[in-house]
This record gives C-alpha cells, structure tokens and sequence, in this order.
C-alpha cells in the first residue's frame, strides 16, 4: 500500500500516459472507421471490397503483430517515427476495423421497410440517411461501440509493453521490474487505474443508450 | 453484389450504376497509384532481394529449413498455449457460470465482482502480472505456464458470460420440468441445462478460440517463444521485419480463418438440428457475427 502512495504521481502520470494514448486512438479510429464503414455500405464494388479485404486481415491478425509490422517494417522503408506515433497508428488501425465493424452492424439492423417507407413517403436520399436510417443505425450500434472502447483502452496497454513507454503498463514494468518494488502492490494499482479509466466510459455510454432509447 | 438492395439503396438504376462505374474506376486508379507508389518504394529499399525473402520463400536459400524449423517450434507453441489455455478457460469458465446463476445472493456479489474485475483488466497485464507475483509467492513455472495462466484468467470470464447467456436464453420450463422429475439441482444443471446452453452457445466459444490463439501473441511480454516471439527473434539476424511480419500475420490469419469456419459450421449444425419446441432462442441470442465470428471481444 505504502509503494502505491509513494510512487502516486508515477501512477498519476502513466494515467495521463494512458489517457493520451487513447485520446489520440479514439479521434483517429472513429474516423478511420466511419470511412470503412461508409465504403464497406456503399455501392461502389470496389470500395466495398476494400474494406471487407481491411477488416479481414485485421480482424484476424493480433494487435502485436500489426504493431511489430508498422513499428519494424516501415522504417525498412524509411518511414521514420518515434515509438509512440508507431505505437498509436499501429491502435487506430486494428480498432478502426471494431469502429467499422460495430457501425456496420447497426446498419444492417435497420429494417429494408424503414428505408421503403421512407422513400415512399418522398424522402430524398439525404433524409432517409439523415431521419430514418441513421438514427436508428447509431441507436443500436452503441453498445457494441461500448465494447470497442473498452477493448481500446486495455489494447493500449499492448501499446504500452511494446516500449512506447509512459502509460499504467509501463509504469508498472518500471516500478517491478526496474526498482525491484513488490509486484503485488503495484499492479493492484494499476488494475485500479484502468478500472477508473474504462467505468466512466461504460457508465458514460450506458448513459447516452438510455438517454437516446427509444421504446418500441 | 453491388446492386442488390440494402436497406440504404434500391437495386440501381442505370444512372446509377453508371455512377457506380465511375467511382469503381476512380477508386481502383487510386488505389494502383497507391501499389505502384507503396511497390516502387519497396523495390528501391530492397525488399525484394533475395537475402530478404529467400529465408522465407527459397527452399534453396540456406536458411530456409532453420529458420522455418524456429519458427514452425514457435507456432507448435503459440497452438500449444492456445489449446490449453481453451480447454482450462472452458472448464472453469462453466464453473463460474453456473455460480453465477445458481448462487445465494451473498457470494453471487462476489463470483460477479470477480468476472467485473477480470474483465475490465488488460490480458497484456495479466499475462504480466503472474510472471511477476507467482514467483514473487515462491511459486516459479515455466514462462508457458505465465502465459496460459494469463489467457485462462481472462477468457474464462469471458466463457463464463456466454455460457450465462446460453443458459439464460434457455426456456424457463426445461429447468421446470427437469426439476419437476425429480432431479436434484445438480442434475438439472449437469443433464438437462448446461448439454443445451453448450450446444447452443458453441459458435460462440469456437470463436473464443480464436481469441485466445490472437492472444498468444502476447507472449511476447514475458519473451515466451511462441510464433511472434520467434519471428521477432529471427530478425535480429535476418533482419527482414517486413517479410517476417507479414509471413508471421498470413499464419495467424490462416489460424483464424481456420476456426472460423469451424464456428460457421457448428453455428449450422447447432441451428440445423434443434428439436426444441417453440420459436428457436438461436439466431436473437448467439453473439456471433456469421461473416467474421472472431471479432467482438478483443
């Protein structure tokens, strides 16, 4: 206990670490995915088949090895970076493949007749993506969205073990295995850390499904 | 399979599958000026030549059989690991779902606070964590065992919720009916309740397999030599990461493609021959996906 309080502003700062590596993964994957998504839903075969080629590779491969890939592989090609801008790019590209996939399904969720009755109802394609699909689309893709989230957040900690240094995991690493504290002690708190990260995010999302739940 | 009516657009008209067209070609120039660029870049850095790919695709080059034996040992591992780490998951998995629905509120708090806990936790750290505490506790295993016992923690959990939803979607009367015979708790759970939710919810745990062999990838933490380990490893020598990681993701992706279509398989099977009567629990309840089973929880 005493080795947690003593090392707190570590833990503190690997938070933030933590924190930073997450904030900047989330912008980018939410991004990258609604693009994969849009081009996977679109009727242009080649988009489509793009994106179904994107997320069978990286829903079948491990985070590790889409790391090792990017942070080994690319400066073979002389695409130099730092650890952390691999590290982070290596995360939005696996989780953007979850954002795209979650999106996906909310889609698919929609009933044919929404769209049908919408059209005969004179709605332009516009506002039928606007007022009937994706509403609906967006409802139902936030709890596996939860999900992606949480996964993201516990996959930075791979982030982390793979050297980009600075988050929960590493200051785990450096505290047991470099100073030699007890283990125990130290990983409770981190476990501690990523459990205050991930609760706000679930209970924040759980949150805005009530809020937006609408009964049918 | 572009024109077929989705609930975002009809069967296209001929305006627009001449859009279509154009943005086919639009994209497919893009996409080559990106080959060609991302090819050309390739070529220029080498890696192409035959000291970078020969180990790998050459019989002939003489590292070949040495450096496919290593790696071939890792992925004997990486198999090993995930195989073991299934069955122990599978095994206590049950365990704590059946603690979970049959338990006396008091310690249903603690079996739920438990699978919480394990599930809000990292596998990575996991992984870490019993290769640091079990020999701190004067208990040291062979690096293997750090990992299994890491995967295990965290994928039994996770069985243990989609045995939970299994036994949960199951209708109220076959526990009814099974006690009305005169079975004793443990019975019904054992003859009648858990043989349908593990029917049921097969798909879902073949797909946990391939979760768990994704999951091997982590041992690299604790430089266990499973498939990513050797292969990272193999370069300090070779040094040909690109290929090496490539080769090395082709195989996890073989792997799991593999077990996917054995969920797709079972998920056919398991829907195919159902006796019960009443509208099947099947399709509203399994938390597979059918084009890609191995995703959701990773």
């Amino acid at each position: 206990m005493e080795t947690v309080i003593q090392n707190l502003d570590l833990f503190f700062q690997g938070w933030l670490g933590t924190l930073k590596i997450c904030g900047a993964a989330v912008i980018g994957a939410l991004v990258l995915g609604v693009l994969l998504a849009a081009a996977r839903v679109s009727p242009v075969p080649v988009l489509q088949r793009f994106a179904a080629g994107y997320l069978f590779i990286v829903l079948n491969c491990p985070l590790a090895v889409v790391l090792f890939f990017i942070a080994f592989g690319l400066p073979q090609i002389g695409i130099n970076g730092s650890y952390f801008a691999f590290g982070i790019c290596g995360l939005i590209l696996y989780t953007a493949a979850f954002v795209c996939e979650a999106l996906r399904g909310g889609i698919n969720s929609v009933g044919v007749g929404q769209a049908e009755a919408a059209r005969s109802l004179g709605l332009g394609i516009p506002g039928i993506l606007r007022r009937v699909i994706l509403p609906q689309a967006l409802r139902s893709s936030l709890p596996p969205m939860t999900n992606v989230l949480v996964q993201m957040i516990k996959n930075s900690a791979i982030v982390g073990a793979f050297g980009v240094g600075g988050d929960l995991f590493k200051v785990a690493d450096s505290l047991v295995a470099g100073q030699g504290l007890p283990a125990i002690p130290i990983l409770a708190g981190v476990i501690v850390g990523y459990m205050v990260t991930i609760m706000p995010v679930a209970a924040l999302m759980g949150a805005l499904e009530r809020k937006v739940a609408v009964v049918r | 399979m572009s024109s077929a009516p989705t609930v975002l657009f009809d069967t296209l008209g001929p305006k627009g599958r001449r859009r279509s067209r154009a943005a086919s070609i639009a994209a497919s120039v893009v996409f080559a000026v990106i080959v060609a660029v991302v090819g050309s870049r390739l070529a220029a850095t080498g890696q192409f030549s035959e000291d970078k790919l020969g180990p790998l695709f050459n019989p002939g080059n003489e590292n070949f059989s040495l450096l496919w034996k290593f790696l071939g040992a890792g992925l004997y591992n990486t198999i090993l690991v995930a195989a073991i780490s299934v069955a122990v998951s599978v095994v206590i998995g049950t365990v704590l779902a059946v603690c979970r629905v049959s338990a006396t509120p008091w310690y249903r708090w603690l079996v739920v606070s438990v699978i919480e806990t394990f599930r809000a936790v990292p596998v990575v750290l996991l992984v870490y964590a019993v290769s640091r505490v079990l020999p701190a506790l004067d208990t040291p295993l062979p690096l293997m065992w750090y990992l299994i016992i890491g995967i295990v923690l965290y994928n039994s959990v996770s069985i243990a919720e989609i045995i939970r939803g299994g036994i949960a979607a199951l209708p109220r009367g076959q526990r009814e009916a099974a006690e009305s015979l005169g079975l004793s708790k443990l019975d019904t759970m054992r003859l009648v309740i858990l043989p349908q939710a593990f029917k049921m919810m097969l798909p879902a745990l073949i797909s946990q397999i391939a979760i768990a062999v994704k999951e091997t990838s982590l041992g690299f933490v604790i430089s266990f030599e499973e498939l990513l380990r050797r292969g990272q490893v193999a370069i300090q020598t070779l040094n040909n990461p690109l290929q090496m990681f490539f080769v090395i993701g082709v195989i996890y992706i073989v792997i799991n493609v593999s077990v996917g279509r054995l969920a797709r398989i079972a998920e056919k099977h398991s829907t195919g021959k159902d006796h019960r009567p009443g509208p099947s629990p099947i399709s509203s309840t399994t938390p597979t996906d059918t084009d890609t089973p191995a995703v959701s929880r990773i």
